[in-house]
């Protein structure tokens, strides 16, 4: 199984890579890799090529599970950046992250002068849940929904869905529509300016509005269930218009 | 000077004529406020009387125990910290700094000899002084309070406390002595200094509700619900604290017994319910309810029966606060225009007032003589606009309003103390969020929390 089940991104640039990164479905093997934090010194390489240096960092290092950590990384010398599970990079970059489980993120850099390895741990505390056994169609089906039915975001201080939104509930519905035993969970967030208390409640308007939405294209209401969560669980945590975006929005996620 | 602004509804530039007449509008309400020398405006402007200034001697340790003089010394540095800085705080008062003050201790109106105090550099018009010992286990303070310009009669107060031993009880005698002074010299307004606040403090994922004296003091867990707890809010008898809390099927209001020291039973509405407010005399709750789709305020009675919707327009609906000295009118956030405005109504849902006129306005909170309302204000909202979020205080009879806070971070949640002098609001600076007081006219701020997490604090009604 895949730890890393989410995997957001910066918006524009950076959103079909994340895609593919999302899709390759790369396992993180757990643990096994060696500790070296900072970048080495150039050894004393013949003069063309110098070697490479890699610095990779993640904040916070130890999240809630659901949570999303910041990795951030800078190299110089490097060709080639990758880090494992995720895919190629740019040389100096961050991205989101929410692991399900901690995660050894491993960064290679290749250049002419050599490789260089940086890492950086990150601890998810998993709350103790009692041990429901997964059946495997389970996971499948998490899968599908999550390709079928996708976030819709909104625009800054709004709940009324855009253009882009309605045409994402549209195929959500259908998809619905063609598993009706499925049921959802709309929640409702915002970014983290303003106050708490209002974006609880315009958190509730973004889910409803969501909601509505699927009730018109045909599906039942009582297969739909809307949980605020205002700004009190964040899912990007930089103080930047493209991060606030991705915090606006209604996630949909199966009811259980 | 404490330049209040009016609120209008309408965009209109001011021309010179007008500001004229604004100007003979500000003398006018000022008069009136001298007039009835309204406590909020005496603390705020440089109008009205003049700070009391008080002297307060160190208190004299009496005791003869060799072993009990350790114990004393202890106490009685608590016990002399505590009563100046209650003193210091109140507002009302100039404090002669310690080192002004004549080196001496008298421990009993015997000792004391008043125009050592009147005069320069103390200058001081008031003194307060005492004793302070343990006698089996129990400690005994006696306290006076003179007025150092009359020396045929001097003595305003007289008083004596005796409690267990402990350094607790040490702050709790000198907030007691402290709030008698208050008393006495404040215009028969009680003091504060036994008043708490109860806050939200996150650990991990969590949020808690949280309680401490009003100076910061005493700070302790109430709730251990596991999940994320918000809006705290002490019922009038400081006997219940309701809180809004994230279950398993959303967020509920729920009650914990400060009597029983547990939680106790509130219905589940069904829907997003946040943000109660208790009505003055106990007997209501309002709150925010999503139970039939879009977040409304509605009103039940204590347990959480006889439930009634009292707005009804589309938008976010949130943040009810009572006018405490009335119970017949409510203020509260409502977005149904766009960004989230203030708005008054009566309690039964009629009369809507809109009362801000534009910006992100949120958290009212409603001073206990109902004249004032505080709230969080960003005047400048917008994307990429340079607004900061700030701690406003408006008067609701003329919409005129001032700014209390300037670059003290992203301030929100004000809440009135019972005396209607003092504020306390959380203020987010990066990403540390820490709960401050100040006075209502936004001077002798003090950071009252230091966990990085602290907020939406609530200040107890007595």
């Amino acid at each position: 199984m895949n730890p890393l089940i989410a995997s957001s991104q910066r918006k524009s640039a950076a959103k079909n890579f994340a895609l593919t990164a999302a899709l390759l479905s790369l396992a993180l093997a757990a643990g096994c890799h060696k500790k070296q934090t900072s970048p080495p010194l150039p050894a004393e390489a013949p003069p063309p090529a110098a070697a490479p240096t890699a610095s990779l960092t993640a904040d916070p290092t130890t999240i809630d599970l659901g949570q999303s950590v910041v990795l951030n990384w800078r190299t110089t010398n490097a060709t080639t950046v990758t880090i494992d599970g995720i895919g190629q990079m740019v040389p100096n970059g961050t991205q989101t992250v929410a692991p399900s489980a901690s995660t050894n993120f491993h960064l290679t850099a290749k250049g002419d002068g050599g490789t260089t390895e940086a890492n950086v741990r990150v601890t998810v505390r998993v709350p103790e849940m009692p041990t429901v056994p997964a059946a495997t169609t389970d996971n499948t089906d998490e899968t599908i929904f999550k390709q079928n039915v996708q976030d819709v975001f909104f625009d800054y201080d709004s709940y009324s869905l855009s253009a882009d939104a309605q045409a994402s509930v549209v195929k959500a519905a259908a998809f619905l529509a063609s598993h009706p035993a499925i049921k959802v969970v709309i929640g409702g967030y915002c970014d983290d300016r303003g106050s708490a208390e209002y974006n609880l409640a315009l958190g509730e308007n973004r889910a409803n509005a969501a909601k509505s939405s699927l009730v018109s294209a045909g599906i039942a209401a009582d297969r739909l269930r809307v949980i605020s969560y205002g700004k009190e669980k964040q899912f990007c945590t930089e103080e930047n218009e493209s991060c606030w975006q991705q915090n606006r929005r209604a996630q949909f996620s199966i009811d259980r | 000077m404490v330049k209040m602004q009016r609120s209008s509804l309408r965009h209109t530039r001011l021309s010179a004529p007008s500001l004229a007449l604004l100007a003979l509008a500000f003398a006018a309400f000022f008069c009136a406020l001298q007039a009835q020398a309204q406590d909020w405006v005496r603390t705020g402007t440089n109008l009205g009387a003049d700070k009391i200034r008080i002297a307060v001697a160190n208190f004299k340790p009496y005791g003869n125990d060799p072993q009990a003089t350790q114990q004393i010394a202890g106490l009685k540095s608590t016990f002399d910290a505590t009563l100046f800085a209650d003193l210091n705080n109140a507002g009302i008062f100039d404090v002669v700094s310690k080192s002004l003050a004549p080196p001496l201790m008298p421990g009993s109106p015997s000792e004391m000899n008043v125009t050592q105090w009147s005069a320069a550099p103390a200058s001081a018009a008031m003194v307060a002084f005492g004793s302070l010992t343990v006698v089996s286990g129990r400690v005994l303070v006696n306290g006076w309070l003179f007025d150092a310009k009359n020396t045929q009669s001097p003595q305003v107060l007289g008083k004596q406390y005796s409690e267990e031993a402990s350094d607790e009880n040490a702050r709790l005698i000198a907030h007691r002595f402290a709030d008698e002074i208050i008393f006495r010299l404040g215009g028969g307004l009680p003091g504060i200094s036994e008043s708490k606040i109860y806050y939200v403090a996150a650990s991990g994922g969590n949020k808690e509700i949280w309680s401490m004296d009003y100076d910061g003091q005493n700070q302790h867990q109430i709730t251990h619900l596991g999940t994320v707890t918000l809006s705290p809010r002490i019922s009038p008898d400081n006997g219940r604290l309701a809180f809004a809390s994230l279950g398993k099927d959303g967020w509920n209001i729920r009650i914990f017994s400060m009597l029983l020291n547990r939680m106790v039973s509130f219905p589940a509405f069904g829907g997003t319910n946040l943000s109660p407010a208790w009505s003055p005399d106990g007997n209501h709750l309002a709150f925010s309810s999503s139970r039939t789709g879009d977040p409304e305020i509605w009103v039940s009675d204590a347990n959480g029966g006889a439930l009634r919707r009292i707005t009804s327009y589309r938008g976010p609906d949130v943040s009810p606060v009572w006018n405490p000295r009335t119970g017949s009118q409510i203020a509260w956030i409502s977005g149904r225009t766009g960004l989230p405005q203030l708005y008054i109504m009566d309690a039964d849902g009629s009369s809507v007032q809109r009362m801000t006129d534009g910006g992100y306005a949120t958290s009212p909170s409603w001073s206990p003589n109902g004249q004032f309302l505080a709230f969080a204000w960003d005047r400048k909202y917008g994307p990429g606009a340079p607004g900061g979020q700030d701690i406003y205080v408006m008067e609701v009879a003329t919409l005129r309003w001032i700014q209390l806070t300037h670059d003290a971070g992203r301030c929100d949640f004000p809440s009135w103390s019972p005396d209607g002098r003092h504020l306390v609001f959380e203020s987010k600076t990066g990403s540390r969020t820490e709960i401050w007081s100040m006075l209502a006219d936004g001077t002798q701020r003090h950071k009252l929390t230091n966990s990085g997490g602290s907020s939406m604090p609530n200040w107890s009604w007595k």
